[in-house]
């Protein structure tokens, strides 16, 4: 249950970019291979946004796909989990090539 | 020390004017959610460097021998590694208590409701530990196959420690953390023959999610298998 610290981690990230100004809207990226609950962070959002620049302020997440390189075949192709094999040349492994970002993408001001 | 600010307090709540506020819309931000972490773990690293000190961060589940690997690993090479340890567990001290009979320098993190280390608690727990007198840094992570992969401490290399009697499969349940870790413990082999453990298809996932992970097999009850730890650790610290 790591959401609550990363989210702390975006209010002040949101908090240092804002300004001073009152934030609307946030929007995240997250990988789909990033280990993060999106409905933890959710979840976790409201209380940390108390108090805050934050507060009411609406939170967006993007989910990213985990996309993974082949190095026998050269073939970038989608990945569900860590260990997929390469759907085209069956080789044992890719290399991430996205998937695992958990990022502050923009925010909305007032 | 706060290698970033300079601060001696635990919290970090910084308040700035700004006078003149430009008007509202949106700004682009593109900021890593773990860019504090990581840019305070980079300074751990870099001291770490400067320093000359090896440092591993071991993680685990609750109760897969990490403390118990420690203990016999310090003694066995006190004389020969000058070694550190840092505690991390929710509650409690008793896992200092137990390394700090082994005669080596040892700060406990408490995290309360935290269920990882980050690199800050790391950075001021280095304050009351005699780094530059260190070979080796053991930083013994909360039991969590889950949230430690996520935070760089500063470490040279993430030490995962799996006991047979949790189950073949935990690499492939808990990827994040096998993928992370360069090392890979297989602790309490002196139980397998009371087990229905697949040695071989525990090693084979762990290598699908981690390609060039390291694996020693061991009991640090028995000591069976220690010597090949104690070996890549000293030409390394």
């Amino acid at each position: 249950m790591h959401e609550l610290s990363l989210i702390q981690g975006v209010v002040e990230i949101c908090e240092q970019h804002s300004d001073g100004r009152r934030v609307l809207e946030v929007t995240l990226e997250i990988g789909a291979l990033s280990g993060v609950v999106p409905e933890s962070l959710e979840f976790c959002f409201d209380a940390a946004a108390k108090n805050t620049l934050l507060e009411g302020a609406r939170l967006i997440i993007e989910r990213v796909p985990a996309t993974g390189f082949c190095s026998s075949c050269g073939v970038v192709s989608t990945m569900e989990t860590y260990f997929d094999p390469c759907p085209c040349c069956s080789a044992p492994v890719l290399e991430l090539r996205s998937g695992d970002e958990m990022r502050v993408r923009d925010l909305e001001v007032a | 020390m706060c290698m970033s600010c300079g601060c001696d307090s635990e919290r970090h709540d910084h308040h700035h004017d700004h006078g003149e506020q430009p008007s509202g819309g949106k700004i682009a931000v593109e900021t890593d959610i773990l860019a504090k972490n990581n840019c305070l773990a980079a300074e751990n690293r870099r001291f770490f460097n400067e320093k000359g000190v090896f440092v591993l961060n071991l993680v685990s589940s609750p109760g897969s021998g990490k403390t118990t690997i420690l203990e016999h690993t310090l003694r066995d090479l006190s004389g020969k590694r000058r070694s550190a340890v840092i505690e991390g567990d929710q509650q409690t001290d008793n896992d200092a208590r137990r390394i700090a009979a082994t005669g080596v320098p040892v700060k406990q993190i408490n995290t309360g409701a935290g269920c990882h280390l980050d690199a800050h608690m790391v950075g001021h727990a280095l304050e009351e530990l005699p780094i530059s007198d260190l070979d080796i840094l053991f930083i013994e992570n909360v039991g969590n196959l889950v949230c430690p992969a996520a935070f760089d401490l500063g470490e040279h290399h993430k030490v995962v420690v799996l006991s047979v009697t949790e189950g073949e499969d935990k690499p492939l349940k808990y990827p994040q953390m096998f993928h992370a870790a360069d090392v890979m413990l297989l602790n309490k082999i002196d139980l397998l023959p009371y087990l229905d453990f697949d040695v071989d298809k525990c090693l084979a996932m762990a290598r699908r999610v981690s390609p060039g992970i390291k694996i020693f097999q061991l009991s640090a009850k028995t000591g069976e298998g220690m010597a090949a730890w104690y070996q890549w650790l000293e030409g390394r610290g």
